[in-house]
């Protein structure tokens, strides 16, 4: 997907000659301190990113991408909030919904204000978009944030079961994750700086 | 095939437009926000120029537009802000959908609730100033146009400005000037309306800028969006 990318932020030269290539049935984890750039590179990948990037970027149309702010309305219910995709395509169904919902555990607070929810609630709610019908490239920035122990097991068997689907998964993430032989990681670190 | 994708932008943007009318009517303040202003300087300008029914008659017009145009400033402040700071916004500029026709369901959206509201509010403020009701129409139908005008020229600026914090003075710097035409013409309308005049020239004046707006803004404020959200 990407051969010797540079990411650049401002003046400061933030990854060299980063490669990585993401094949179905992959779940990738990128690794590394704070403002390693893991985000910076996840956001090359998702077309979020300006000219800072250099390099080769081959990618496929259709990526659904979360970042760390969850795209959800306060205003509106989960439910509709699902309903209604801020690109506005692929409306789910209301069965597909319901399932999404009762996956991640907030099914009992469907009809309930989203703002009046709590972090990892949100959190639950923006991440049950992966169980709606979804692109086959999933780009993830730090989905365990706010997740309680058993929020990151449904999280990391949704992973698994969305690779052995043939689809793909990369995702920012300081923590390692419990996915064993699965889990291909690549640990920024080792590109930093010039 | 082509029928088919026709048929899927129509129900594309039917749908968007929906969410954002929903998402509007789910905070009323900010709809209500704009009528409140109205009516409280309309209010003012009485206690400030003196009750005479015949010199506010006279004055009515420029009032009206002036506090419609500030009204206009107000919800264009708020355009898209939230959108930016949720992340909905990113979203959008990812999506297949080329940017420049899915901000169109929200400018729609807050048209309905804002530009839409106000025109239809502004007879009732325009017989408090003493504005006789054979200008009634004029006044409508100017203000009409005028507020998805002056929408369109706003929600370009708000694009190019909802990344900068307090951007909300920079943004009436940057668009108030472009307002004059507008508030030039539709003053215009409702004067030859009110001396039994023609105002048609002034409203087809009016008119060819929401055309003109309408075809080069979507494309505007798209380009402006990509600057905000650094794409």
């Amino acid at each position: 997907m990407a051969s010797e990318l540079s990411v650049q932020k401002g003046v400061r030269a933030l990854l060299s000659n980063v490669s990585l290539t993401v094949n179905q049935g992959d779940v990738w984890q990128l690794a590394g301190g704070n403002g390693v750039g893991k985000t910076s590179l996840l956001r090359a990948f998702a077309r979020l990113a300006r000219i800072e990037v250099f390099g080769r970027l081959e990618r496929c149309e259709d990526v659904l991408y979360s970042g760390h702010s969850a795209a959800l309305k306060g205003a509106l219910t989960p439910r509709q909030n699902l309903m209604t995709h801020p690109s506005g395509l692929n409306a789910p169904s209301d069965l597909a919904i319901d399932t999404a919902l009762e996956a991640v555990g907030v099914l009992g607070h469907a009809d309930v204000q989203t703002a009046r929810l709590s972090a990892g609630q949100k959190r639950r709610v923006a991440l049950a978009r992966l169980f709606l019908p979804s692109p086959r490239l999933w780009l993830l920035d730090e989905p365990f944030t706010a997740l309680d122990v058993q929020g990151v097991t449904v999280l990391e068997a949704r992973f698994l079961e969305h690779a052995r689907s043939g689809g793909a998964v990369v995702f920012t993430s300081h923590q390692s994750a419990a996915l064993g032989d699965d889990l291909k990681v690549l640990n920024l670190e080792h590109y930093c700086g010039d | 095939m082509t029928d088919q994708s026709g048929i899927d932008i129509l129900r594309y943007l039917r749908g968007q437009t929906a969410r954002h009318v929903r998402l509007q009517l789910a905070s009323p303040s900010e709809i209500v926000n704009p009528l409140l202003f109205f009516l409280l300087v309309v209010i003012l300008f009485p206690l400030g120029l003196g009750p005479d029914p015949e010199r506010l008659a006279l004055l009515a017009p420029g009032i009206l537009w002036v506090v419609a145009l500030l009204a206009n400033l107000m919800i264009c402040m708020r355009l898209f802000v939230d959108d930016f700071e949720d992340g909905s916004l990113e979203q959008l500029a990812m999506a297949s959908t080329p940017l420049a026709l899915s901000v169109i369901p929200q400018l729609l959206a807050a048209w309905m609730t804002g530009g839409l509201v106000l025109s239809l509010a502004a007879p009732l403020f325009g017989m408090m100033l003493g504005l006789p009701v054979s200008a009634v129409p004029v006044l409508v139908a100017s203000l009409l146009m005028g507020t998805a005008i002056m929408l369109l020229l706003g929600a370009v600026g708000a694009a190019l400005t909802v990344g900068v914090r307090r951007g909300g003075i920079l943004l009436a710097l940057l668009i108030l000037p472009l307002y004059i035409p507008v508030l030039i013409a539709g003053t215009r309308a409702l004067d030859e309306a009110l001396h039994s005049g023609d105002p048609v020239v002034a409203l087809a004046f009016l008119g060819a800028g929401v055309t003109g707006g309408l075809l080069l803004a979507p494309l505007a404020i798209a380009a402006g969006l990509r600057v905000s959200l650094e794409l």
